[in-house]
């Protein structure tokens, strides 16, 4: 664990800079796991805007055609371009994971800080909180809590929330734990700061660095678990074009050999989860080097 | 030496669970009460009309109070009553344990081709570093993390039954030419086998093949990664060290010493991967139309029938403590160093 003094922070940004062509360098899959993000931002901003056809617009007489030029990744079951549905998903898919990770993250990391740095009662109360998250089997709660919030979008951005905050929790809670009593937090305790002052200023900026990569690994498992949740029905209906939606459409023509219309946004949700996947890595790598596989 | 300190630790293990089953069920109790709107109406349905809607309030004991109520929703629980499935019309712990064990078996299942195919590869990955078996773990590893499972599934059902043929068609526990076995312990495998009738068996295990394929795809990664890790750290560690240094023989320093040391924290990560076996259990369900608990709440939660869904979410939340559970009491009775200093 590596605690860098505030005053250095200008040679930091270089030497942090340096070490990220480093890591790119050193390890091209995180370059094209980078890469992927970029598209993927890309795609999730410009979306509407650069799809070749309507993803809304039917066409029923070029109903389930395979992949051709004209449709890349063929038509679905209503002559929908299923390109076109791919592309304008992203933001939507996106938009879901990034709001229930950002939720995750903000209370998590609040609720952790002040368990690791108060301990006692607060860390007990927290704690129990976290562990009955997890006495349930994570996707089963989420199906639980859609169905009893009401089956909207919104709520599979609190059910994905939920489920995700534990794990901010206990990294939150155990990163300012081993900080508590270091040097620096001493000094400012001597210093006059206040309990909250010191957590706020001091303690949890330091933490977040290990958050980001959690947030990171996170992204891919919110993303599957929003995607899962609409595979089963929950949440986004069906004209709007999501993937686990539209996995979900296609598993009917799947048995007869219509595979396009599944494969395509499978493939996209798996490609999202994986370039999440490997930015975490790449992420743990940059920051904390030791803690490499 | 050992036994009673053995028992003792199981009987703490056990009573850790009280809290979480405690919590569970106030949990679950929140989710039905402390809803937006009127629980009575959501219990009832989408098509009920006032008076039955005036009649399960009475029958929940939602005119009381909340204390009222929540003693009144443990003292059903404790008679097993979770309420009436409005879809099916039965009560929703009859329909929960018929289906059961068609869970359990593609659970079970799934489970042991995981364990049987992640142990020894992440055991050789471990054993040989940077060679081909390693690079195939850590492929392994990173692609079981983002499959999708209902995705994985889908994909098999396209290759293995439209392409190649090999399966039946991927609908149910059995072909529409069988019979199911009689019922002793519900799953078709077994029972099967206790009346001798392979034919059943024989069509029971091609309708489970690509479910049970699917289910191990999916916690081979977790398995494997763990197996290679945690051998990896017993490999590097000074009692083997000092059995290699001492001529022992590898085959015994491997799997004597080496593998039951690195059967605790394998065997720790269980608890997690049975969290997420669970979950994915209702995706690979709905994939095959595997007559589970799994597509009885899918199709709950597409009507709306809410009793059958909470019933679901409570009695998979009980059987994964009881998993947790089964797993702490595992783990102590393999621990080697458990016994020695109680």
């Amino acid at each position: 664990m590596s605690v860098t003094p505030a005053t250095t922070r200008e040679s930091d940004a270089g030497e942090w800079f340096r070490h990220f062509r480093y890591v790119m360098a050193e390890n091209p899959v995180t370059l094209i796991a980078f890469c992927l993000f970029l598209m993927l931002l890309v795609f999730a901003v410009f979306g509407p805007a650069i799809t070749p056809y309507d993803p809304l617009a039917s066409e029923t007489g070029n109903a389930l055609q395979p992949p051709s030029w004209a449709h890349w990744f063929g038509t679905d079951n209503l002559g929908r371009d299923v390109l076109s549905r791919v592309i304008v998903a992203t933001r939507l898919d996106l938009l879901i994971a990034v709001s229930a990770v950002a939720i995750s993250f903000a209370i998590g990391s609040v609720l952790g800080s002040l368990a690791g740095y108060y301990g006692g009662w607060t860390d007990r109360v927290v704690g129990r909180c976290t562990d009955t998250i997890m006495a349930f089997p994570l996707f089963v709660l989420a199906m639980g809590i859609v169905a009893a919030l009401g089956n909207t979008v919104e709520n599979i951005v609190y059910a994905t929330a939920i489920i995700n905050l534990p794990f901010y929790v206990r990294v939150a809670r155990a990163e300012v734990n081993v900080r508590r009593h270091a040097g620096f937090v001493a000094a400012a305790k001597l210093a006059g700061n206040s309990d909250a002052r010191l957590l706020m200023f001091h303690l949890y900026p330091n933490i977040l660095p290990p958050m980001m990569v959690q947030v990171s690994l996170n992204l891919g498992w919110a993303i599957l678990n929003a995607a899962g949740l609409s595979f089963i029905g929950l949440g986004v209906r069906p004209p709007t074009p999501e993937w686990g939606i539209m996995v979900a459409e296609g598993a009917t023509y799947i048995v007869s050999g219509e595979w396009w219309m599944a494969l395509f946004p499978g493939a996209a949700l798996m490609l999202a989860v994986f370039c999440f996947n490997l930015l975490g890595d790449g992420l743990r790598d940059l920051i904390d080097p030791q803690r490499r596989t | 030496m050992g036994g009673t300190g053995k028992l003792s630790l199981i009987g703490r293990r056990l009573l850790q669970a009280v809290p979480s089953l405690i919590g569970i069920v106030i949990v679950t109790f929140v989710l039905t009460r402390a809803l937006p709107g009127d629980p009575a109406a959501y219990f009832a349905g989408p098509a009920a009309d006032e008076q039955s809607i005036a009649e399960i309030r009475t029958a929940l004991g939602l005119d009381g109070s909340l204390p009222e109520q929540f003693w009144a929703y443990v003292t059903d629980l404790a008679q097993g009553d979770l309420g009436v499935s409005i879809s099916t019309g039965r009560p929703v712990v009859e329909e929960i344990f018929e289906r059961l064990p068609a869970s359990l078996e593609l659970t079970l299942t799934g489970l042991l081709l995981a364990i049987a195919i992640a142990l020894p590869l992440g055991i050789l990955a471990a054993t040989r570093p940077n060679s081909w078996v390693d690079h195939l773990c850590r492929v392994v590893v990173t692609a079981g993390v983002s499959l999708p499972v209902f995705f994985t599934g889908l994909f098999f059902v396209y290759v293995f039954y439209f392409v190649v043929d090999v399966v039946p068609s991927p609908i149910g526990r059995l072909d529409i030419f069988s019979l199911a076995p009689p019922r002793v312990t519900g799953f078709y495998l077994i029972d099967s086998l206790l009346v001798g009738d392979f034919q059943t068996f024989g069509a029971a295990a091609a309708q489970l093949a690509l479910p049970a394929i699917t289910m191990a795809m999916f916690v081979l990664a977790p398995l494997a990664r763990m197996t290679r890790g945690s051998m990896l750290q017993v490999l590097g560690s000074e009692f083997i060290r000092t059995a290699n240094a001492n001529g022992l023989e590898r085959r015994t320093i491997l799997y004597t010493y080496a593998f039951r040391n690195a059967l605790l924290p394998i065997l720790t990560t269980l608890g997690m991967v049975f969290s997420f076996m669970l979950g994915a259990n209702v995706l690979v369900e709905k994939v095959f139309a595997w007559p589970g608990i799994g597509s009885f709440a899918v199709n709950a939660l597409v009507v709306s029938d809410f009793a059958a869904v909470q019933g679901f979410v409570l009695s998979m939340a009980i059987l994964f403590v009881m998993l947790n559970l089964t797993i702490d009491v595992l783990y102590t009775l393999i621990d080697p160093r458990v016994g020695i200093e109680g």
